[in-house]
């Protein structure tokens, strides 16, 4: 694979920032779209834009294929055993809340939900939400300093009060690849559901619900050459059927009188109103994209770089990584001793560098390490060796500049 | 004391000196060295002015009618951008904070600290200055 070819289909790779080549390493908040996804999306609204489901006239059918179409390329994807158990949604957080709002009806007091200390807000705050409302107990999996989870007193937490378990695949804020095979293994020892939040996952790791025997996975297009807006929530046939529904409204109906309305069957029951019909197929789009490259050759390059920016940051002194698991995906939060995580990251945007800066919607990870937050800088595939050079003297600038 | 405006001025005035972002960044990073340090006492999580990425803590006392600031932050360049705004506001009168425009900030080029979510950092701060202004021109009338 020929990087600089790959970067051609990423038109904004090539535009400048504040006079300089932008490099672009904030692709754990967004990934760039590559010509293919865009071009998705153009021929769909100039070539056979329609409501789906409804209509009988041809627009109709074509857009309705096409959506059906691209819900069945994430199921191969993914791995799942049925398109019906692809659920659409605007996101990952829309997906988890599809979830928890559902578990409202399925809680008693006293049940107890477990989630992990590496989660993005929107896998605690939904949670909690349900707490407050059912009497429900949060139980957290602490991490240790490397930015791995305690598996023990996982185990530890454990009980026949456990209904449901929610962790992230990968952590947003540090990288850190979590045991999830264990953790939905040990869960269901115990009879509890498991979600798994993929967001920071997809883009690098291909999953396999079904060997996963996951309850719910959820993840969103956007974080994987897709557009905003479009996601997916994956349930089990067995868990989605059990769940209540979210929203009520059209599509997600099989009958309606004033009395009393029945639902419709999956996906429908979860999927009401006219959904992001464009982003729904340019989530295909960009599912075919990644594969063209191979998901393989994209984590192997991905670790590379990985490995070559870690090494040649920590030659900076004063320089700190926060998150040094073994098991990694390709993102760096780093702090140079005594300097503001937002100064080093306002003067890398001057130096045409994108990154991530502040807490990463990870407050409890940036309070476990008592500091403000970091600077991230999370990579792609379409990212180069000579972009982290130049990304490096950036930091050693800014440091210059601020101590 | 001069009159908000010639503060005003002659900020844009200094930073016209400068020909780079990197000149105009190190001179702000040096005029956060001059920022009149809030006492501890203050540096309470009351003072802290949300909406700012770095943590900004700013008080106001009254002097002679007229309002005296001091501040802090853990950021560097957020304290240049602070102390700026101290510079042109403190040692006024409410009246004079409350009418003073600052479109002096887009002049010196720091119009990107207004964009969406930096913004939220240098529009609380100029809120909470002029928040200030209010409270002690009550206590005036």
């Amino acid at each position: 694979m020929d990087v600089n070819k790959i970067r051609k289909d990423f038109p904004v790779l090539n535009r400048k920032v504040n006079g300089r080549p932008l490099i672009y390493f904030d692709n754990a908040a967004t990934s760039q779209t590559p010509k293919q996804v865009i071009n998705t999306i153009v021929d769909y609204y100039e070539n056979y834009n329609a409501n789906i489901h409804r209509g009988v006239h041809a627009l109709s059918q074509e857009a309705t294929n096409a959506y059906e179409g691209a819900r069945q390329k994430i199921q191969y994807h993914f791995n799942a055993a049925h398109p019906y158990e692809m659920i659409f949604t605007s996101g990952t957080t829309h997906a988890i809340n599809i979830v928890s709002s559902g578990y409202t009806e399925l809680l008693n007091q006293g049940d107890e939900l477990i989630v992990s200390a590496l989660e993005h807000h929107s896998n605690i705050v939904p949670w909690q939400m349900l707490c407050k409302k059912t009497g429900a107990l949060l139980k957290v999996i602490p991490m240790n300093e490397d930015g791995d989870l305690i598996m023990d007193a996982y185990d530890e937490l454990l009980s026949d009060r456990t209904k449901l378990v929610f962790v992230n695949h990968v952590s947003n804020a540090l990288g850190t690849v979590n045991p999830i095979e264990e953790i939905i293994n040990k869960a269901h020892a115990v009879g509890a559901e498991v979600l798994i939040d993929g967001a920071q996952a997809s883009p690098h790791i291909k999953t396999d619900l079904q060997a996963l025997n996951v309850d719910y996975y959820v993840t969103s297009a956007h974080k994987i050459c897709g557009p905003t807006g479009i996601g997916i929530l994956y349930g089990k046939e067995t868990s989605l059927k059990r769940l209540p529904p979210y929203q009520g409204g059209g599509e997600m109906i099989a009958e309606v009188t004033f009395e009393k309305t029945t639902y419709a069957d999956l996906p429908h029951k979860f999927e009401a109103g006219t959904p992001n019909i464009a982003g729904g197929i340019a989530f295909g789009a960009a599912l075919d994209y990644v594969n063209s490259i191979g998901m393989e050759y994209i984590a192997e390059y991905e670790k590379e770089l990985l490995i070559y920016a870690t090494a040649a940051l920590k030659k900076i002194p004063g320089l700190k990584v926060y998150g040094v698991s073994p098991n990694k995906t390709a993102v760096i939060s780093f702090n140079v001793k005594g300097i503001h995580p937002y100064d080093i990251g306002s003067i890398l945007d001057k130096l045409g560098v994108a990154v991530r800066t502040g807490h990463h919607c990870a407050q409890p990870i940036m309070d476990f390490y008592k500091i403000p937050g970091t600077v991230r800088a999370s990579f792609s595939f379409y990212n180069t060796f000579e972009e982290i050079d130049a990304m490096v003297k950036a930091v050693e600038k800014a440091a210059q500049m601020l101590q | 004391m001069e009159t908000i405006n010639a503060a005003q001025e002659e900020i844009v005035e200094e930073f016209s000196l400068f020909d780079d972002w990197m000149q105009r960044y190190e001179y702000m990073i040096e005029l956060g060295k001059s920022l009149p340090i809030i006492d501890p006492e203050y540096k309470t999580e009351d003072n802290i002015i949300k909406g700012c990425q770095s943590k900004v803590w700013l008080h106001a006392d009254l002097e002679a009618n007229k309002l005296v600031f001091t501040a802090d932050s853990d950021a560097i360049i957020t304290k240049g951008i602070i102390a700026i705004l101290i510079r042109v506001f403190s040692h006024q009168h409410p009246d004079a904070i409350l009418d003073a425009d600052t479109s002096f900030i887009d002049k010196i080029g720091l119009k990107e600290h207004l964009s969406p979510t930096r913004a939220n950092g240098l529009v609380s701060m100029i809120k909470q200055l002029k928040m200030y202004a209010i409270a002690f021109k009550t206590q005036l009338n």
